[in-house]
């Protein structure tokens, strides 16, 4: 060990990867993962968002996985929670996740167009 | 790019591997690749989480579920349900980790919540086998301060001002203790940690070290800084092969990184250290004891003055310290002094670790800021007496320590309050005591326990407390006289003020307090004949009460034909031919013959 710059950049690259063992992060993500979810193709929404998540150093959101959150014809579903608000995101794909993890976790902008509530109406 | 979304923490300290974790590891990892989870899930090796008792325990993040009493068969169901499916599996839980319907991560179980981690901060959070875990929360980071931006008086005034006590049973101020040390002249200094560990039932320091030996490889170096040390040695017992197996481990990681070795951080501060084990007796916790031990030499202890920081190993000033000592060193260089002093009391700042035992629900290990009151610990965190049994006493401070009763539940937790009512921290012991047992008997136990550990060399200790066990065992034979309880405090007064160290000067403790405390137990032992509690078995009779039903099963069983008694009338037992084996009382079907 030469200096305190190198201990530093260890620890930057570390901290990534423990990043995950902590509970109470601002941001959650949950991805609706029954089997309703799965077969319409949840499985690579969620790793796209673990995958743009962690490429992004967002170390205060959490991905996480929930069972069927109840509009089965609407998978893959996220919801996005945040102070106590969330959003649903439905229809998802990996690139549409990509995109709500650019805009909206990232600059605080819903993408409106791909929310439960623009669907339905 | 990295898709790990969860992390299986896999708790592998001594208790949860001996009841099976890594075997619960293999199939998480079979597991996971059945259901192609490789490239998103992770699973992690951690030291001890502290509920020993509800192991082998597994955590996963990010959610933070308490899995408990974790069995290999239940592996397959997590990893599809909550892994895959992402659905929790409630019925494994920790049972405290749900209130109705609501799942409680991990830090928000009663168990956890009203602890303070900071010494146990890393134990259960990261892998103690990856350097990088450790450096990810901070590692590392308190010993390049030091060595690059403090002067070695900065150091050991930063530790003064903590106030931090040895951890190991004495209470000695840390910082004085450098103070000494870094004042001391001798062409070498040594740093050596003790975790001997020696008390029945603790094992607060084996966790340290199990889950995170990587904060006491760095504490000894700050501590060879601020002394002007060069050499470390660490004192551990090879009864704890986990512990050793990852302090090598996290040693060897050091010295590649170059965080111990020649010229760290690029100053011309160089620190080595060395394993020494222990061959598990008592006595060689003792500082000078240990010593000796270090040096090649049978363990026993050698008088005082000259103290170690004068005269230490190989007869240079040496800094001795106790594992969970150290492992409060970076924390107060990180943060700060200051902060320090704002947990704990003002006299006894910080936190202590506990390993709690005994007829207590949640057995294991807490960390509590000092302060807390017993009940706290033993109803809010500990969860109480099991079975609805009516608390008795509590111990503290193993073989030297001594007995509280519920009139003290409410003192507060400090080392100059524990001594004050009669017992004291001690090393970390916490045994809770019931109303199923005998005081004279809980005394006699951690007599027995010095007798076997006295080394021999004084003669107090090896005939004192020798003449003290058979003053015990009489009592419990029921051949007590009312005056061997003065003749056991007499014996207790001189070994205190005679015997050469420690073990022989606290070995009376624990029958002084129970004689305080207890004298009831102990005179009705000496003049009732009788064992309250039913423990002392010569002081207990078999009786056959009148809830017998006459069905003649216990007269069949009885080895030496001691019950008689026609067919549906009740039985009677010869008391002069009674053996008290019992096997009468597992016999009966309803429950009608008592031993009391
Ligand atoms: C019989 C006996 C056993 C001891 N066992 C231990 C032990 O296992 N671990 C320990 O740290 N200190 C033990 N001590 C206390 C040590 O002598 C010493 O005070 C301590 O290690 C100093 O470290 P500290 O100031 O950090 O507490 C024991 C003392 C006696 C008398
Ligand atoms: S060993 Fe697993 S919780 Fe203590």
């Amino acid at each position: 060990m030469k200096s305190l710059d190198e201990l530093a950049k260890i620890r930057e690259k570390a901290l990534k990867k423990v990043s995950t063992r902590n509970s109470d992060k601002k941001i959650r993500i949950v991805v609706g993962m029954a089997t309703c979810g799965i077969s319409a193709g949840a499985r690579p929404v969620l790793n796209a968002l673990v995958e743009e998540v962690n490429k992004r150093e967002l170390v205060d959101v959490e991905v996480t996985q929930t069972g069927c959150i109840g509009v089965c014809r609407l998978e893959p579903i996220f919801e996005v929670y945040q102070n106590d608000e969330k959003v649903t995101y439905v229809n998802m794909t990996a690139e549409k996740a990509r995109e709500v993890v650019a805009n909206h976790i990232v600059n605080g902008n819903v993408v409106l167009k791909y929310t439960i509530g623009a669907y339905e109406k | 790019m990295s898709l790990v979304r969860s992390h299986v923490l896999i708790c592998g300290g001594t208790g949860c591997t001996s009841s099976g974790s890594m075997s619960i590891h293999e199939k998480f990892e079979v597991c996971i690749k059945k259901f192609g989870l490789e490239k998103e899930v992770k699973v992690v090796k951690t030291g001890c989480f502290g509920l020993c008792e509800a192991g082998p325990i597994v955590v996963v993040y990010p959610e933070g579920a308490f899995y408990s009493h974790v069995k290999v068969e239940d592996v397959e169901r997590i990893t599809e349900e909550h892994l895959y499916k992402g659905r929790i599996v409630k019925e494994l839980l920790f049972k405290q980790a749900l209130e109705g319907d609501v799942i409680k991560s991990v830090n928000e179980v009663q168990f956890y919540k009203k602890q303070k981690r900071v010494v146990l901060k890393n134990c259960g959070i990261i892998n103690p086998e990856v350097i990088e875990e450790y450096i990810a929360f901070d590692g590392y980071k308190a010993l390049g301060k030091v060595v690059t931006e403090m002067t070695q008086q900065e150091v050991v005034d930063e530790i003064k001002k903590s106030g931090l006590r040895g951890r190991g049973g004495g209470g000695f101020p840390t910082g004085l203790k450098w103070q000494f040390t870094h004042d001391a002249i001798g062409e070498e200094k040594y740093v050596a940690c003790n975790a001997d560990e020696g008390d029945p039932g603790a094992f607060m320091d084996r966790s340290v070290l199990e889950g995170d030996p990587h904060a006491i490889i760095e504490a000894m170096a700050i501590a060879g800084y601020a002394i002007g040390a060069s050499k470390g040695f660490i004192y551990i017992r090879a009864e704890y092969p986990i512990a050793v197996d990852r302090l090598e481990i996290a040693l060897k990681q050091a010295k590649e990184l170059g965080v111990i070795g020649d010229n760290i951080f690029g100053t011309d501060f160089s620190f080595d250290l060395e394993i020494r084990l222990g061959a598990g007796a008592f006595v060689c916790g003792e500082e000078t004891a240990l010593i000796e031990s270090i040096e090649g030499r049978r363990g026993m202890p050698r008088p005082r003055p000259p103290f170690p920081a004068n005269k230490g190993i190989f007869q240079m000033p040496t800094l001795l310290n106790n594992v969970e000592t150290y492992a409060n060193i970076t924390q107060i260089i990180l943060n700060g002094a200051e902060w320090f002093r704002t947990i704990g009391t003002e006299k006894s700042p910080g936190t202590k670790v506990f390993a709690l035992g005994g007829k207590i629900n949640n057995t294991g290990l807490v960390e509590i800021p000092m302060g807390m009151t017993l009940r706290e610990v033993i109803y809010d965190i500990g969860g109480g007496i099991p079975d609805g049994k009516a608390f008795k006493a509590v111990q503290t401070g193993g073989p030297s320590g001594g007995c509280l009763t519920y009139k003290h539940l409410d003192e507060q937790i400090t080392y100059d309050n524990l001594v004050s009512l009669g017992s004291m921290m001690g090393s970390g012991g916490m045994i809770v005591l019931d109303e199923d047992n005998c005081m004279v008997d809980v005394a006699r136990f951690f007599l027995d326990f010095t007798v076997d550990e006295s080394c021999g060399k004084c003669t107090p200790c090896r005939e004192g407390t020798k003449r003290m066990l058979e003053l015990l065992n009489k009592i419990c034979e029921g051949r007590g006289e009312i005056e061997d309880i003065a003749r056991l405090e007499n014996l207790a007064v001189n070994i205190k003020d005679s015997a050469l160290c420690g073990l022989g000067q606290t070995a009376p403790n624990p029958v002084l307090s129970t004689i305080k405390n207890f004298r009831h137990e102990y005179i009705s032992h000496i003049e009732d004949k009788k064992c309250e509690a039913g423990v002392c078995k010569a002081l207990l009779k078999v009786t056959i009460t009148d809830k017998c039903i006459g069905c003649t099963a216990c007269t069949k069983v009885c080895p030496v034909d001691c019950i008689s008694g026609n067919r549906k009338e009740m039985h009677v037992i010869d008391q002069n031919l009674c053996i008290k084996c019992g096997a009468c009382i597992e016999k009966c079907p309803v429950n009608a013959i008592i031993l009391k």
